[in-house]
């Protein structure tokens, strides 16, 4: 396996050697060496936690590193704040948004290095200057909206828009397709590569793979904090990037599987979950179908087509105005999460980090809010029984952290989507409705959450997984339902859909 | 490089990269409320001790001092643990204290401290009431509440003070001595470990700094985010109102002017001790270090001959300077 590519004539965009890194003496970066051409798209990969936002932070002066040294464009530089890093023509698309949602589009791209005249700001030339920016960029955004009132995919076009309005030469884009639509997603792609036409190199963090070797020129993988192998895409298969991101194979299947206790039709037994005409929030239509015990059923739609605004329903967050919801054959009233609850129906949140978690608070806080009526002693919460629980849960999910009284916020992504996953399942619920659970979650853990998905189902869980993913969706519903605009477009059985396509079309419609 | 697969050992479980760094490790801004307490009182012990710092008279002097600006800090410590804030609580105490003394006038002891505890019980619904059903932030309600509750109570009074002459109350609440401990001093132990307990072994506690941490995943998780900000300031309000309380007995009288300002000392002392000002964390014992440092250096200032004005700037310096060195890097 080559090391490195051949070595460009020209000094490299951006060239991190030896960076070292640790949190309160806990290694997080190891002797990491990263190098990104000139435009070029470069991906960097690896599994949650092997420190890839992490070494993304260092290049932007959010962290310091404790070793190493990085030089663009060959010389080498000394970042300490993010705006050493922006002098230097790095630019950040933000996992977590870093825009201010009551200002204008263009306001919000010129931020603190707003062009002035007598001390006054000059919207109008701001304005004029963000326009050129996205017609360079190709695409149409209104610079005097304000960005609140905007859907994700504008959010980071301003993003982009703001890190090319001050020169920067490479971006760096952690995820950037986690919460974009399909269509949106494509379009982020052509403006890469219209970006990379014009030199600027791309630092592209991505757990899709699909997205890794359809944009990316060369790939850099973590593991465990050092760096595994870099390689150009072109040389190397999926199957090979996967394993080294993984560390191994890959555990759980990503491919349909009829599991032994897949529901025939007739059973007698009411379903656990029935949907009714139901008609809630500002977009459900009169949507009916149903879930047997065992059962998993998907939702497919665009965005906008009501999934999650179903889910919100079904948790009882948005109201229901007409139709009714029965679970194991009885009506229940929803309207408000603790009814839903006690109704058997737990949610996975679409909005981990606003959502599912108390950041600030520990794993083992997080995991046991919903079970505090169980551990009883007295007036009090029995701290004893409840701990070993909470250890109980950690180690079913193989969250990985060493220690239970670790605050989430300090776990990568993949291991904060477990926690909110395991919280769940100390409940014991009938129905579990999952609204992206594998959002920014690596491979391994992937499958592993799709396979913990399969033995819910299989222990007699009625599961409904909203996913935009589809060969997430075709690995474990039994059927799927498409929803458009609100309503169900179309119930298939899993037999027959022969492939992602199909679905895909069904979805868009013709 | 390794291709064999490793076990799942996270990054964030390797080992430490420096043995020995035991002691740097210790987190000394996490306890440095308790810290602060030692050295401030260290100090005046040698400075003050020829004042009569160091007498027993004076030590649980302190302690009456504090007592009751750290029966308002608990409930304070449950408010800002739930991300809320109340300000009303030192007119809350001065209208319990009116209110407690008239209607031992008039209809008895009984009758009194059922009123007293009723004006806190009305006072926190009313608070708890707008901020969680009309969802008005606790600031403004709360702020508002201040200026009617001291309003009614001097309305009430016609801004006169209202004497307490049945000995047994004055005895109980705060006058008097349960033995050879100051009557104060068993109330305040007695609401501190409550409030401790409650917020760190209860379910309630539990989902009061829930709620104070993220309200959404909270509420997304069953808590009834509503119902857990109603009665934190409920609680808030009832421990303000007994506080009043003890004013009235301790000086003999109901007053609209007892506990005023307190709000903002119980504040400081929830803060002193630890307790994040933007909810989610909450610690009660350090609330009550807090407390207790705070009345320590006011005693501390008084006997060094230190005039009012004076008093103010210098309390007003170490608390900055105490909640600076506490702050997390
Ligand atoms: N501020 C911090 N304090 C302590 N530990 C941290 C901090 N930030 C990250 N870590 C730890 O560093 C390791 C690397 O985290 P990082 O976020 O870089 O992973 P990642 O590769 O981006 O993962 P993901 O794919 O889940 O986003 C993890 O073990 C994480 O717990
Ligand atoms: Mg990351």
């Amino acid at each position: 396996m080559a090391q490195t590519p051949e070595v460009s004539e020209v000094a490299p965009a951006v060239r991190m050697h030896g960076i070292h890194k640790a949190f309160d003496a806990v290694r997080v970066l190891t002797d990491v060496d990263f190098e990104v051409s000139r435009g070029e798209v470069h991906a960097l990969a690896g599994g949650n936690g092997a420190g890839k936002s992490t070494l993304m932070k260092i290049l932007q002066g959010v962290y310091s590193k404790d070793a190493g040294e990085i030089s663009v464009d060959g010389r080498v530089v000394d970042i300490r704040s993010t705006h050493d890093a922006r002098a230097a023509g790095i630019g950040m698309v933000f996992q977590e948004f870093s825009l201010v949602p009551t200002l204008t589009v263009a306001q919000n791209i010129f931020l603190g290095v707003e062009p002035v005249s007598g001390g006054l700001i000059r919207d109008r030339e701001a304005e004029a200057r963000a326009r050129e920016v996205f017609a360079q960029m190709a695409v149409d955004v209104d610079p005097r909206a304000v960005v609140g009132r905007l859907g994700t995919a504008y959010w980071q076009l301003t993003e982009i828009a703001k890190a090319l309005a001050q020169d920067a030469r490479v971006l760096i884009m952690d995820e950037p397709t986690a919460s974009l639509a399909r269509h949106e997603a494509d379009a982020l792609f052509e403006l890469v590569g219209r970006l990379k036409e014009r030199g600027i190199s791309v630092i592209y963090i991505s757990h899709r793979m699909d997205e890794v070797f359809r944009i990316a020129d060369r790939i850099t993988i973590l593991r465990d904090g050092r760096r595994l192998m870099t390689e150009r895409l072109v040389d190397t298969t999926p199957a090979e990037v996967i394993e080294g991101i993984v560390g191994g194979a890959v555990e759980g299947e990503m491919s349909y599987r009829r599991r032994a206790g897949h529901p025939g039709t007739e059973t007698g037994a009411p379903p656990v979950l029935e949907l009714r005409e139901v008609t809630a929030g500002p977009r459900v239509q009169g949507v009916s179908f149903s879930v047997a015990a065992g059962e998993i059923v998907g939702i497919a739609g665009l965005m906008g087509s009501g999934r999650t605004e179903l889910a919100r329903a079904l948790f009882g967050i948005d109201p229901i105005r007409s139709g009714e919801v029965l679970v194991r054959g009885r009506a229940v009233r929803l309207g408000d999460p603790r009814r839903a609850i006690a109704a058997g129906i737990a949610m996975i949140p679409e909005d981990r980090r606003a959502q599912g978690l108390v950041l600030d608070h520990s794993v083992r806080d997080n995991l046991l809010l919903p079970l505090l009526g169980r551990f009883r002693a007295g007036p009090l919460v029995d701290d004893r029984a409840a701990r070993a629980e909470a250890r109980k849960l950690v180690q079913r999910f193989r969250v990985k952290v060493a220690d239970d009284s670790k605050a989430v916020r300090r776990l990568s992504g993949g291991n904060q989507q477990k926690v909110v996953i395991a919280k769940w399942l100390g409940t014991d619920p009938s129905v579990l409705v999952m609204d992206e659970p594998t959002a920014g979650v690596d491979i391994g853990t992937k499958t592993e959450i799709l396979e913990t998905i399969r033995d819910l189902a299989d222990a007699g869980m009625g599961v409904v997984v909203i996913s935009s993913e589809y060969p997430e969706l075709l690995a474990v519903s039994d059927r799927v339902v498409v929803l458009r605009e609100g309503s169900v477009h179309r119930v298939l059985d899993r037999d027959a859909i022969p492939d992602e396509n199909s679905l895909q079309l069904s979805v868009q419609g013709a | 490089m390794a291709t064999t697969s490793s076990p799942p050992t996270a990054a964030g479980q390797a080992a430490p990269t420096r043995g020995g760094g035991r002691l740097q490790q210790l987190d000394w801004r996490r306890y440095i409320i308790y810290i602060g307490f030692v050295v401030v009182f260290a100090a005046f012990a040698i400075t003050l001790g020829d004042d009569g710092f160091l007498s027993t008279n004076n030590l649980l002097n302190i302690v009456r001092q504090s007592a009751i600006i750290a029966i308002i800090a608990v409930g304070m410590t449950y408010v800002i643990a739930c991300a809320q804030i109340d300000l009303s609580v030192g007119s809350t105490a001065g209208l319990a204290s009116v209110v407690t003394a008239m209607a031992i006038s008039s209809y008895g002891l009984v009758a009194g401290i059922a009123a007293g505890l009723l004006v806190g019980l009305v006072v926190g619904c009313i608070n708890g009431a707008l901020v969680s059903m009309l969802n008005i932030p606790s600031f403004l309600v709360t702020l508002g509440m201040l200026g009617i509750a001291v309003g009614v109570a001097q309305w009430i009074t016609d801004s006169a003070p209202q004497p307490i002459l049945d000995p047994t109350y004055n005895l109980v609440f705060g006058g008097g001595n349960f033995g050879p401990v100051p009557g104060l001093l068993v109330w305040m132990a007695i609401v501190v470990a409550v409030g401790a307990v409650g917020l760190s072994k209860t379910r309630f506690g539990r989902q009061v700094l829930a709620t104070g941490g993220n309200r959404m995943a909270a509420d997304f998780t069953g808590v009834n985010t509503r119902r857990v900000t109603f009665s934190v300031l409920v609680i808030s309000s009832v421990l303000a109102a007994l506080a009043g309380m003890l004013y009235a007995g301790r000086l003999e009288s109901g007053r609209f002017q007892w506990g005023s300002g307190d709000e903002l000392s119980a504040i400081a002392a929830v803060i002193l001790g630890g307790t994040s000002l933007f909810g989610g964390s909450g610690a009660v014992i350090g609330t009550f270090v807090g407390a207790l440092l705070i009345g320590l250096i006011n005693n501390g200032l008084v006997l060094a001959g230190l005039d009012t004005s004076q008093q103010q700037v210098v309390r007003g310096v170490m608390i900055i300077l105490a909640v600076a060195l506490a702050r997390r890097k």
